[in-house]
């Protein structure tokens, strides 16, 4: 299978930092937070493969440090150590050793991205279509007929009404919402996708109806995918492989199944039992 | 006037307006910062302009003032009195053709520039990113990148409510296939008189303290969509037919609408007066157009 991303040895400090952080935080001291000067270690050491067409969960409880890992991937927030590299149409990019521009032009083109709350993903003050129209200018794509129709494609492969394209996000209610951020992100058809609670804080009928369409897109497209969740209903749907994440460190990783059927750690069984 | 003070700034500050002149120069459309100075009138009076102009001038040299096309107006009159107090030695005209240096407001003279002619332009608001983002920290990276996506997408969204393109001044206009530029609050009649001018055109923005260059044979493209072209302002009536100046007949110059006060008819007149007058001299003769100017 072919590999789309390698991560190795991600770390993301947040404060001064000092020698021990590192070695004084992590589940064996149930923080994240640096004894000695407070840091807040957020993730540290997190190393993982993605293979094309793969999803891949991250899941663990709130502050554990998976949006962390999404955010220094897709250039939100610079990284303190580690390494990524993103095979892409016979180039390898070192994620980290790009400068701005690079790193905007894959961001842009060749990643996607779809937050929890759609305020960080979407424009709210440009319409849904404006909104997906954003990203193909970006991309050099300058004919407005083109660009229509790709956002009428683009939206009613995400189940949003065409009619409703030149409406502000606003008007929309969440899972609308979510549906454009998805079609926002889908419209450069980016080889990797990444997907931070997108289902969080809606419906449940919602929410099944969101996790059909990603499957969906995995399925159709063959689009790499790092879902990050809280929820284990989620990772069981979606995910082939999975990363449990606590205190800013992976405490477990593999197939999902086997995780979920066999859980080494103490607290993944926990969560497993509680689960059912 | 004390004359070691020609052009009102001292040596170091027309300097620094000459350096930051040959960098804008040098960078097509690249908004230069330089330390713009305390003039003698309010910042957004055309300062910018002014300090291009108090810094390049010689003497010998012929200035023309204009004010939306209007060397009349309150405005030209005052900046012009102004440069030719502090800068003894030049002189002024109101024709385009005599001119070495134009300082304009809101308009580019209907009659083509020449390569031995310098354009400068007075400038509200130098950066066409404002609009769309408020840090400029954050313009100054889309600038770099040549990223402008953000203004297509308000351009886009243009043609979504109105099926056109609304924006009728300072419109985004990309130079040298990179930096897109304010270029000043020109209707879009006069957006391709930018494009490969034979004379180089300088935008000095005093409040924002920026000056940048359209150089002489340089490209400038409005932005647009490649099946939405940009267009200049159509002065057609409701039977197609191409309105004139009411003053002097031109259907071929850019026309401001009055309403006629003794009719309450609309009526269009050029914007550029010294246009208009020219266009009157070759029907009338010279001694008529002399007592038009005069009277
Ligand atoms: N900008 C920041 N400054 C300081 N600390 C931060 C910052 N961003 C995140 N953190 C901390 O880093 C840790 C990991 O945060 P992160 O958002 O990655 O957690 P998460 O696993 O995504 O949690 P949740 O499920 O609540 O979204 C938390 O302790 C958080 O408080
Ligand atoms: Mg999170
Ligand atoms: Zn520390």
């Amino acid at each position: 299978m072919d590999e789309v991303l390698s991560v190795r040895g991600l770390s993301k400090r947040y404060g001064q930092g000092c020698p021990a952080c590192y070695e004084l935080t992590g589940p064996r001291f149930e923080t994240n937070l640096c004894p000695r000067c407070g840091s807040v270690v957020a993730a540290h050491d997190v190393s993982f493969s993605l293979y094309q067409g793969e999803i891949l969960g991250i899941m663990g409880e709130s502050g554990s440090g998976k949006s962390t890992a999404v955010k220094c991937l897709y250039f939100d927030e610079p990284p303190s150590a580690g390494s990524a590299e993103f095979f892409d149409q016979g180039e390898a990019y070192q994620l980290f050793d790009l400068n701005n521009a690079q790193q905007r032009r894959l961001a842009n083109q060749r990643f996607g991205m779809v937050y929890q709350n759609p305020h960080l993903g979407l424009n709210f003050d440009i319409s849904a279509g404006g909104n997906i129209a954003e990203r193909l200018l970006m991309s050099n794509v300058d004919n407005y007929a083109q660009i229509r129709q790709r956002a009428i494609s683009l939206l009613s492969r995400t189940e949003v009404l065409a009619e409703r394209m030149d409406e502000m996000p606003r008007n929309f209610s969440g899972g609308m919402q979510q549906r454009v951020q998805i079609a926002k992100a889908l419209a450069t058809n980016p080889p990797l996708l990444f997907l931070d609670e997108v289902t969080t804080g809606l419906d449940l009928s919602v929410q099944a109806a969101i996790l059909d369409l990603i499957l969906e897109i995995q399925q159709q497209s063959r689009t790499s995918m790092i879902v990050v969740t809280h929820d284990l209903g989620v990772i069981r749907l979606l995910a082939d492989r999975t990363l449990v994440m606590k205190y800013g460190r992976v405490i477990e990783s593999g197939l999902t199944d086997q995780i979920l059927e066999d859980p080494q750690h103490a607290y993944t069984q926990r969560l497993v039992a509680s689960a059912l | 006037m004390n004359q070691e003070h020609f052009g009102f700034l001292d040596e170091y500050a027309k300097k620094e307006v000459r350096r930051a002149t040959l960098k804008a120069v040098a960078i097509p459309g690249y908004q230069v910062p330089y330390s713009s100075r305390e003039m003698p009138m309010g910042r957004g009076f055309g300062t910018g302009g002014l300090q291009l102009t108090l810094a390049l001038i010689g003497r010998g040299e012929t200035l023309k003032v204009i004010d939306q096309g209007s060397d009349d107006s309150v405005n030209a009159v005052n900046l012009r009195s102004f440069i030719e107090m502090t800068c003894p030695g030049i002189h002024t005209t109101i024709r385009t053709e005599q001119a070495d240096l134009i300082q304009s407001r809101h308009r580019i003279p209907e009659k083509p520039l020449r390569e031995d002619q310098l354009l400068v332009l007075q400038v509200p608001y130098p950066d066409a990113l404002v609009v769309v983002e408020a840090s400029e920290d954050r313009r100054k990276l889309l600038h770099g990148e040549a990223d402008y996506s953000r203004l297509l997408v308000k351009l886009y969204e243009d043609i979504v409510k109105f099926s056109e393109i609304t924006i009728s001044h300072r419109y985004p206009t990309r130079i040298n296939g990179h930096y897109v530029i304010d270029p000043s609050p020109i209707p879009r009649w006069d957006v391709p008189k930018l494009h490969n001018s034979p004379a180089l055109i300088l935008l000095g923005a005093g409040r924002e303290k920026k000056i940048y260059a359209v150089p002489p044979y340089t490209q400038a493209e409005p932005l647009a969509f490649e099946d939405v072209p940009f267009r200049v302002e159509d002065f057609s009536d409701e039977h197609g037919q191409r309105r004139s100046c009411v003053r002097c007949g031109c259907n071929s110059s850019f026309l401001d609408e009055y309403v006629d006060s003794a009719t309450g008819e609309q009526v269009y007149r050029c914007s550029d007066s010294d246009w208009c007058n020219q266009q009157l001299e070759q029907q009338q003769g010279v001694e008529q157009a002399v007592e038009v100017a005069n009277g």
